[in-house]
């Protein structure tokens, strides 16, 4: 590589370094939003009426039909005075949501009829069935897709800069743009981001190894 | 003797359900009034008719065997008692009170809210050929659930009555174990106690023993006789087990196309049935 200016790549370091603070902070919450979301979604398209249904079902149709890009600019010009982050965290999170949804959806068809009948049986109650039963059987086999759905949003998280959150790749390209190194600054950046998604995939695929049989 | 014979009049107002305490001696179950009766129920599934105008009642106490060939509509009548199904046509009495209707005002029967077939359900058990227990939980979760979170029992309470219980399916020490570490006669065995832990008036049993490796068959059958013969639970079992229809039940009921073709002690029926069509099915079980 010619030319890499190693002193400006240390230089660029704790600026980063900083704004993966905020790439971490975006994904964390972003993803508990999806998570909770996501199942608060999946468990209402099993509602009964359709009063519920398909409401759901046209403002997951419309979110998973626009870009994220689109959603997050928007958004802001919606709620021009709600601070940048929050409304990152709150985009990724909805976006994502409606893919966690279909995750969780097939988790709670994965759960054998006979578990359901074995609850009617004992007289348990919906709620019950629910968070005793069928959930805690329904995350356990989706907990690798929702895993590997956290590591895609880290990863798309580079978007909030349009937005004017200070995550990471909006300070390498600040740093790149006051000191003229953008070689350096992104390489360091793309470093960062595999240094931190490669080991989680491999946890992930671990965890689905385990959770396998 | 075919069909049992019917009380011609439905049952007067429901009794109250503490009218029969569990300790006050019982009615002779030869003599005493229907537990359960099957009052012309039908049951479609789309334009398949599976039962056709039943009738048959079970009394209190009574122990009684279905046996019928394959597709016959056994498991369909455990399904229907068990509210896990809803009868096409007809009514269900259970204890004297509809089971899955309400009645309405004017005298009619209204098909129930799921409420109501919760309420009604408690008295019913039910165990499954494929066990069902929960696999997220560990033995003494899956017993207690219920009796906690349905009766409302104390959890100190309700974990003396499943130790109690897994002495009396023999697995004492299994309480924490999950149900994936446990053999197929084990986890049926946790299911029968799960299923006795509600205190059912009427425990279903569907073919508890098929999914099980015939070595393990014999204890489950002891058990549930020893529960026959010690409880005055009202059973009401299917079976291709000839062994278990003899050793738990005092009656059996031939089912065939939906209806019931003869019925009567286990002795008269395995050794002399009076109809061709029970010769032929017990020619070809037995
Ligand atoms: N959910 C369903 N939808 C459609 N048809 C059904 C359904 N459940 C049962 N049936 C039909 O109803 C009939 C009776 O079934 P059922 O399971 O009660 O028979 P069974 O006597 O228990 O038979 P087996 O001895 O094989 O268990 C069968 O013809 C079956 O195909
Ligand atoms: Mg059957």
């Amino acid at each position: 590589m010619n030319g890499f200016d190693w002193n400006a790549a240390g230089d660029a370091l704790p600026l980063l370094l900083k704004g993966f603070e905020v790439t971490l902070l975006a994904t964390v919450l972003g993803t508990l939003v999806a998570a909770v979301l996501g199942l608060a979604i999946a468990v209402a398209g099993r509602a009964p009426s359709r009063w519920v249904t398909v409401p759901v079902r046209v403002v997951m149709e419309f979110i998973r039909s626009t870009p994220l890009l689109v959603q997050l600019v928007g958004a802001a010009a919606l709620f021009s005075s709600v601070e940048p982050l929050t409304i990152g965290i709150v985009v990724l999170g909805v976006h994502y949501a409606t893919y966690t949804s279909e995750v969780y959806r097939a988790g709670i068809d994965g759960v054998p009829k006979g578990q359901w009948e074995a609850c009617r049986a004992l007289s348990l109650g919906p709620r019950r069935t629910w968070q005793a039963v069928i959930l805690p059987q329904a995350v356990r086999n989706v907990l690798p897709a929702l895993g590997n759905y956290a590591i895609s949003m880290f990863k798309e998280t580079p978007f909030l800069a349009v937005i004017t959150v200070q995550e990471m790749v909006f300070e390498a390209r600040k740093y790149g743009a006051d000191h003229f190194a953008y070689t350096e600054a992104f390489t360091l950046a793309g470093l960062v981001f595999l240094v931190a998604s490669y080991p989680t995939s491999l946890l992930m695929r671990k965890l689905e190894k385990r959770l396998g049989h | 003797m075919a069909t049992e014979p019917l009380p011609l009049q439905k049952p007067a107002a429901a009794a109250p359900r503490d009218a029969v305490p569990a300790t006050a001696p019982r009615a002779a179950p030869e003599t005493g009034p229907p537990l359960v009766r099957f009052d012309d129920v039908v049951k479609r599934y789309g334009d398949h008719v599976v039962l056709d105008r039943l009738n048959f009642s079970v009394r209190r106490g009574e122990h009684v065997t279905l046996i019928g060939p394959s597709g016959s509509g056994k498991t369909t009548i455990l399904r229907l008692l068990m509210t896990l199904e809803k009868v096409s046509d007809g009514v269900i009495w259970v204890d004297g009170s509809p089971l899955s209707h309400v009645a309405a005002p004017d005298g009619s029967l209204k098909p129930a809210s799921e409420k109501h077939l919760r309420e009604a359900r408690k008295k019913i058990g039910m165990v499954f050929q494929q066990f069902n227990l929960f696999p997220n939980m560990n033995v003494l979760r899956n017993i207690t659930e219920a009796p906690v979170n349905v009766l409302g029992m104390d959890r100190a309470e309700a974990e003396d009555r499943a130790r109690e219980l897994l002495d009396l399916v023999g697995l004492s020490g299994k309480i924490d174990a999950h149900p994936s570490q446990l053999s197929g006669g084990q986890q049926q065995r946790v299911a029968i106690a799960r299923a006795l832990a509600m205190r059912p008036e009427i425990l279903l049993l569907d073919e508890v023993t098929s999914a099980l490796d015939p070595e393990l068959v014999a204890g489950v059958l002891d058990l549930l006789s020893d529960i026959a013969r010690n409880t005055d639970i009202t059973m009401v079992c299917v079976t291709h087990e000839m062994n278990f229809a003899r050793d738990v039940s005092k009656k059996v009921l031939m089912f065939d196309a939906g209806h019931v073709v003869e019925s009567g002690p286990p002795e008269k029926i395995f050794s002399d049935p009076e109809h061709e069509r029970t010769r032929a099915f017990l020619d070809a079980v037995l």
